[in-house]
């Protein structure tokens, strides 16, 4: 795992205040979070406390009602649609239910995100090899020409990963990676994660009930209750902590 | 009633809306060309069979049933140009148009509610894809494009049917049976009834695609989607007709 750099320059995501509504369901209330390159931190709340929303709000899937959220130095709320386009380009997004397109084989879900962005990776780049360049980092050359129904739960998300690491990007966001998984092929997703971030350097925010996702991909963790960070510390940390809403993950 | 009353403004709003969104992306580029033509070649594929076998069984039928009154008034010769103003008029329109309803409609619905559910629509918009571009766009410009071909299809089908069946019964050739419904049929008949076919294919891809496309209700709601696009489709083509034969009317003055 990567060390935690302290530098301002090497801060990828910076959120501060952040506030987001749903008519009058107040998800996020307040809350801060700052991920610094290389670094992977894990986000932990109950169901429905608004992790999904977070990650969604830092890609620009959902608007912010209020507050700060600098990604790679843009302020995402300020982006026009072709700037937001470009930004994404730089941020993996594994959807918890993965997302495959049903209709296309695994190889062109894995060429889609290319289509728009042909060039972002330089004329001596090739799809063909991309694609099994991504699919080989997930140890699923075979599948290349399967479709997503042939698949099971475990590839479905390593395909999905595939599809986010074709374009090479500097932050991956990972929505409950191992959610309906058995606890082997979750460890081995986990292993997936922390091998994608050795090899591309990769800043990654992990949401996760997974206690044991968390403690063997993170860095550090923030525990999201009612709208804010309610903690934030290593796992070692917060497995010491006495308070109720925190230990309530740790049992 | 106030509610529903309420509920029918507001959806109707809500479908212009998206009607509206559709008209001021389609002429703006990235074109989808491909997926454009692969819906145009799914749409074909799908509904030319039952298309056909309709529109054949629909004129043989009506000839079936006319002839014997036609007979009694002395009036047979009128048959083909009886017969072939009602199918182009009307049936070939309008049943192509419920079947297309039905088969590609609803499945344009599951479809989009199934990828809106599973997150395959957001999954387009990250990675710098515009889903209603490539979604939504190709499919209502390919309904609107195939089902008038289709009706023509069904028209033609249909007529030959109608043949068929006095050629058998009342020895007219079918030689004999075009060249009359020809010198019967005018543009009058046919402009109107082609061009509201285009309205026709037109709402059955914007239905489909609103259904889907806004769906939120979860895996279980795919197959209601798909139901409601249906529903909502087949009325608004019985709606549009009727309006289709007040505006002729005056244009026409038939
Ligand atoms: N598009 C939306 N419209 C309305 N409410 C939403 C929407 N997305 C999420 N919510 C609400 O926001 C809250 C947090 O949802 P979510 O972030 O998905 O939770 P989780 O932490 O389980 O991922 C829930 O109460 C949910 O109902
Ligand atoms: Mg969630």
């Amino acid at each position: 795992m990567a060390t935690v750099v302290n530098h301002n320059e090497s801060t990828v995501i910076e959120i501060e205040n952040l506030h987001k509504a749903f008519g009058g369901n107040k998800v996020l209330k307040g809350f801060n979070l700052t991920l610094q390159a290389g670094e992977t931190l894990a986000v932990m709340g109950k169901s429905g406390s608004g992790k999904s929303v977070l990650i969604k709000c830092i890609i620009g899937l959902e608007n912010i009602d209020r507050g700060k959220l600098m990604v790679l130095n843009h302020e995402v709320p300020q982006l026009n649609r072709k700037q937001l386009d470009e930004l994404r380009t730089d941020i993996g997004f594994q959807f918890q239910g993965s997302a495959l397109y049903d209709s296309m084989t695994v190889r062109e879900n894995l060429e889609f995100p290319l289509r728009r962005h042909p060039d972002k990776l330089g004329t001596d780049y090739h799809p063909d090899k991309l694609v099994n360049e991504a699919l080989d980092d997930v140890g699923l050359l075979h599948a290349i020409d399967m479709m997503p129904s042939e698949l099971s739960g475990g590839m479905k998300k390593r395909i999905a990963l595939a599809r986010t690491l074709i374009m090479r990007p500097k932050i991956i966001l990972y929505d409950e990676p191992t959610s309906g998984l058995d606890p082997i092929t979750g460890k081995e997703i986990s292993a997936l994660i922390n091998a994608i971030q050795e090899r591309y350097h990769t800043a990654a925010i992990v949401i996760t009930h997974d206690l044991a996702c968390a403690r063997m991909t993170s860095n550090r963790m923030i525990i999201l209750h009612d709208g804010k960070n309610y903690a934030e510390a290593t796992y070692h940390e917060l497995a010491q902590v006495d308070d109720p809403n925190v230990k309530a993950f740790f049992t | 009633m106030v509610k529903a009353l309420r509920d029918f403004f507001l959806i109707t709003g809500k479908i212009s809306q998206f009607a509206g969104r559709y008209f001021r992306e389609v002429l703006f580029p990235p074109y989808e060309f491909q997926e454009f033509l692969k819906q145009c070649y799914y749409i074909g594929n799908k509904s030319l069979g039952l298309v056909g076998t309709t529109g054949f069984i629909m004129g043989v039928v009506l000839t079936l049933q006319s002839r014997p009154t036609l007979i009694e008034f002395g009036a047979e010769s009128w048959m083909p140009s009886m017969v072939g103003i009602s199918i182009v008029r009307e049936i070939g329109p309008v049943i192509t148009a419920l079947i297309c309803a039905g088969k590609i409609g609803s499945g344009i619905g599951a479809e989009l509610a199934s990828m809106k559910v599973t997150e395959q629509i957001d999954a387009m918009e990250v990675s710098g894809t515009n889903p209603f571009k490539y979604l939504v766009i190709t499919r209502v410009t390919a309904t609107t494009i195939m089902i008038p071909i289709l009706t023509i299809l069904a028209d033609v089908i249909s007529l030959l049917g109608s043949a068929a069946v006095e050629s058998l019964k009342g020895g007219v050739t079918f030689q004999l049976y075009f060249r009359q419904v020809f010198e019967y049929l005018q543009f009058g008949d046919f402009n109107p009834s082609f061009i509201k076919s285009f309205f026709f294919g037109f709402t059955i891809g914007i239905i489909g695609c609103y259904k889907g496309y806004t769906s939120t209700k979860g895996t279980e709601g795919v197959g209601r989607t798909a139901n409601q696009a249906v529903v909502i489709s087949s009325m608004l083509v019985f709606i549009l007709d009727f309006l289709a034969v007040l505006v002729t009317d005056i244009f026409y003055d038939l």
